[in-house]
């Protein structure tokens, strides 16, 4: 279904990016980075209020003409970016977050490796095989 | 002969006998076989596995063959070339011969490298017979093989020729067409049976590399394993009798001798068989293996069935097991086999003892499956649930996908087990720190288990199997597991309490006595100092008269009330019928009014009665006592009165004993039923009775 996933540790820099179209992932890399400042936005918009209460998934982040960009945020502040395609009317809220659950669950499971440094690329061929599964469903 | 290719491609020029040349161009053959266009083309490469496979079956230890590939030049240029191959045959034949792996030990002559032989198609026999000769030389010594091997490689020439050599492994006899068809035959026999071998010796070659203890005698032991299976024809390789292990071509398969090495690791790491390994534990001696940290990333997530950064003992053996494998040169899988599932070495392991079926299928039926990891979650989380059910949960390692059919029949034991394990640890319920795989019982605990699962498994069968997280304790878990245990059973409402005293003698004394029920002594009695029995004795040595007027003298002090009552009590029970029917009236008096009236009452019916009786002429505690006085001239008055009162005092005396005994133990049900009134007091206070208190309140009100 999508077209571009990362993985964005706290400080902000990338542990897993991939996009399916592999030409032009540049541009992919480029809205992901400026869809950080939104994910920011929307954090601190929320969480002074109500920390707990704060919701993971945060939604539509911003629409340009050929895509949309969907954002999660995990309690570890380590955010997932999720690159749609406009064309694809048919994703619905609730897959979107289906996905994203399924990238946190996976993520879980790469951080119970004990092989696995927080803030370490994430090399895990589990979640390459996960996120391709969701990539792939689009195309 | 100069090996044009062999010069070439290594860079130097490698003498090579004609036999040697042709067993090396046989095995080179192999190692390319599954490549279409066989092994003949200009430098093809032999496949890594198939060539680590036949080096491993040189049964030389790993570095040496590290070595050996190193200096080959395999690594270099980054294929087994003809030449590379070649040059690392012969540094295998040197290394054998026991010269060092040098470049320089293959300029001589050297015996042809062996490779071990392990059997298992028929046709393989020529081929294995051919090996046995060769084994068998090769045992006692390595420099006799070079004639041996010449002798037996003619006799296998002719064998060969006569059966055409099929293999699974290898393409047919047409794939090598450059070289002479009927070595090749016989050589194909051979080095088939050569590279059939590496795989189940790879298990030998795993194994004895990898026992840090006597890794020569484990060489040795299979070799003559391997010789007697040979000569056994038989067509699965019998290295051990265990079931387990008959599939010498399939690598995931952990032979025993393999698994207990494996255990053994896990105690080093974690006494308790039952329990896990944590990450950091397992990552630092994991670590030791030298493996890149991407592979051993990799191999964990493959182990770690359950993601829960721990290690159950089947979990561990699949990743050592992985290990091990990936050290042989075995790829690593992107899966887990299955038969390093957990599931699949949980019954393996404990099967040698039959009782541990229960839990062995239970714990096989608990592993997930590799697959879903959303089904874990799911599974996750209708375990959350479960704490509302009456049952706490047990941490277990794996969802409740039953896997073997076999543990049909154990299914209800297996809901025991889980409900069993259930039991246990319900705090323990935290889905990122679940799974841990705790309770697969090994057997120190098997016994103590397993008699309270098969004791609770009929209670049980009925439950559903929810997802179970084990604890340490299967014991508790059985405990907790019960049938919500029966009440304790109510006591009499008698004297339920402490009853030091037995009530039911003194109502059964006082109805014969009195033949009348009566309630027991009424507790109630407010708190009076305890008077010694002394003065009880003294008074007690006159006749019950002058007891009774020492009564009234108690009244005037405060203890005597409390004493004369109990006196009264006990002697309305014990005292013989003098009193019977005075003790009625008294008994009646007592229980309606305050002490000190029917002090009075009794002492004025006392006093009709001691009329009638005569009473000590000692009287020095009732001395004061105006009421006595009357009393006196009566006594003085006729020994036979004397008699009687002599009587009568003996009889006192004995009342007095008994009397004596019957105020200690009343004073400790009153002190027992002092506290006992607190407590319901405040039981009452809190509202929260229990049967048994309730039954004691009215008592006490």
């Amino acid at each position: 279904m999508a077209v571009c996933i990362a993985v964005i540790a706290k400080e902000n820099y990338p542990l897993y990016i991939r996009s399916i179209p592999t030409e032009n992932e540049l541009k992919f890399h480029y809205t992901v980075h400026t869809s950080l400042d939104v994910v920011d936005e929307k954090i601190s918009a929320m969480g002074k209020a109500l920390v707990d209460q704060r919701e993971l998934y945060l939604g539509l982040l911003y629409p340009t003409e050929d895509y949309k960009v969907y954002g999660y945020v995990t309690n570890s502040k380590v955010k997932f970016v999720m690159v749609v395609d406009s064309s694809n009317t048919a994703l619905r809220d609730n897959e979107i977050r289906s996905m994203f659950r399924k990238l946190h669950n996976s993520y879980t499971d790469v951080m119970c490796n004990p092989f696995y440094n927080p803030g370490d690329c994430i090399h895990s061929r589990a979640f390459d095989n996960m996120v391709t599964s969701m990539m792939m469903q689009v195309c | 002969m100069e090996q044009g290719p062999g010069g070439a491609g290594a860079g130097l020029l490698l003498p090579l006998s004609d036999t040697e040349q042709q067993r090396y161009s046989e095995l080179f053959s192999l190692c390319c076989s599954p490549a279409p266009e066989g092994g003949s083309a200009p430098a093809p490469a032999a496949g890594g596995s198939k060539v680590g496979d036949l080096f491993r079956a040189s049964q030389l230890p790993a570095d040496t063959l590290h070595q050996i590939t190193e200096l080959c030049g395999a690594k270099r240029v980054g294929y087994f070339g003809p030449a590379q191959f070649y040059v690392a045959l012969k540094l295998i034949a040197a290394a054998q011969s026991g010269l060092p792996v040098r470049i320089e030990s293959i300029k001589s002559e050297l015996p042809l490298p062996r490779f071990m032989a392990l059997k298992n198609d028929i046709e393989m026999r020529y081929g294995n017979a051919a090996e046995i000769h060769g084994v068998k030389f090769q045992i006692p010594h390595p420099t006799l093989e070079k004639n041996s091997f010449k002798r037996s490689d003619e006799g296998d020439k002719k064998q060969e020729t006569k059966s055409p050599p099929m293999s699974p492994m290898c393409s047919p006899p047409a794939s090598p067409s450059n070289y002479q068809r009927i070595p090749l035959s016989y050589g194909y026999g051979k080095s088939r049976s050569g590279l059939e071998q590496p795989h189940g010796v790879s298990y030998e070659a795993r194994h004895s590399t990898h026992q840090q203890d006597a890794p020569a005698t484990g060489n040795y032991g299979s070799k003559s394993a391997l010789v007697h299976s040979s000569l056994s024809r038989s067509l699965s390789v019998e290295r051990e009798p265990q079931d387990s292990s008959n599939y010498p071509d399939d690598p995931w398969r952990i032979t025993e001798e393999q698994r207990e090495y494996y255990i053994n690791q896990f105690k080093s790491l974690q006494p308790d068989l039952n329990s896990f390994i944590s990450g950091s534990v397992a990552k630092n001696f994991f670590t030791k293996s030298k493996l890149p940290i991407p592979e051993l990333s990799h191999i964990w997530e493959l182990s770690d069935v359950d993601c829960d950064g721990a290690l159950t003992l089947p979990e561990f053996c699949a990743a050592f097991h992985l290990i091990v494998a990936r050290k042989n040169g075995y790829p690593l899988p992107d899966t887990l086999p299955e038969t390093l599932l957990p599931d699949y070495l949980q019954p393996a392991s404990l099967k040698p003892k039959r009782d541990c079926a229960l839990l062995d299928s239970y714990s096989e039926s608990l592993p997930v499956s590799q697959q879903t990891r959303d089904f874990n979650r799911t599974e996750l989380e209708t375990v959350r649930e479960d704490p509302t059910n009456s049952e706490p949960l047990i941490l277990f390692d794996v969802a409740t996908s039953v896997v073997e059919p076999t543990s049909v029949e154990e299914m209800p034991d297996k809901s025991a087990l889980t409900q069993d394990a259930n039991s246990d640890d319900n705090q323990a319920l935290n889905v990122s720190a679940t799974a841990r795989t705790i309770p697969k019982d090994f057997k120190p605990c098997q016994h103590l288990s397993l008699k309270t699962v098969v004791q609770e498994s009929n209670t049980l069968k009925a439950r559903p199997r929810s997802r179970s997280y084990s604890s340490t304790s299967i014991e508790d878990a059985m405990k907790k597991g019960e049938e919500p245990p029966m009440p304790p059973p109510r006591p009499q409402k008698s004297h339920s309490r402490a009853s030091s005293l037995d009530l039911n003698k003194i109502f059964q004394q006082n109805t014969q006595a009195v033949k009348s029920g009566w309630l027991p002594p009424p507790p109630a009695l407010p708190p009076r100092p305890f008077v010694s029995q002394g003065p009880h004795h003294v008074t007690n040595t006159e006749p019950v008269a002058q007891a009774k007027s020492s009564y009234v003298e108690f009244r005037l002090k405060e203890q005597t009330e409390q004493v004369s009552e109990i006196e009264l009590h006990p002697q309305m029970n014990r005292v013989p019928s003098q009193t019977e029917e005075s003790s009625p009236t008294r008994k009646e008096i007592l229980l309606t009014q305050p002490p000190s009236k029917p002090i009075r009452r009794k002492f004025r019916s006392e006093n009709q009665m001691l009329e009638n009786q005569e009473l000590t002429p000692t009287s020095s505690v009732t001395a004061s006592l105006p009421v006595v006085k009357p009393h006196l001239p009566a006594q003085k008055q006729s020994s036979k009165q004397k008699r009687a009162i002599q009587t009568a005092i003996r009889k006192n005396k004995e009342a007095n004993a008994v009397l004596a005994r019957l105020n200690s133990e009343l004073q400790q049900q009153l002190k027992v039923r002092n506290t006992l009134n607190i407590t319901i007091t405040r039981l009452d206070a809190i509202g929260c009775f229990s049967p048994l208190a309730k039954d004691l309140v009215p008592l006490y009100r």
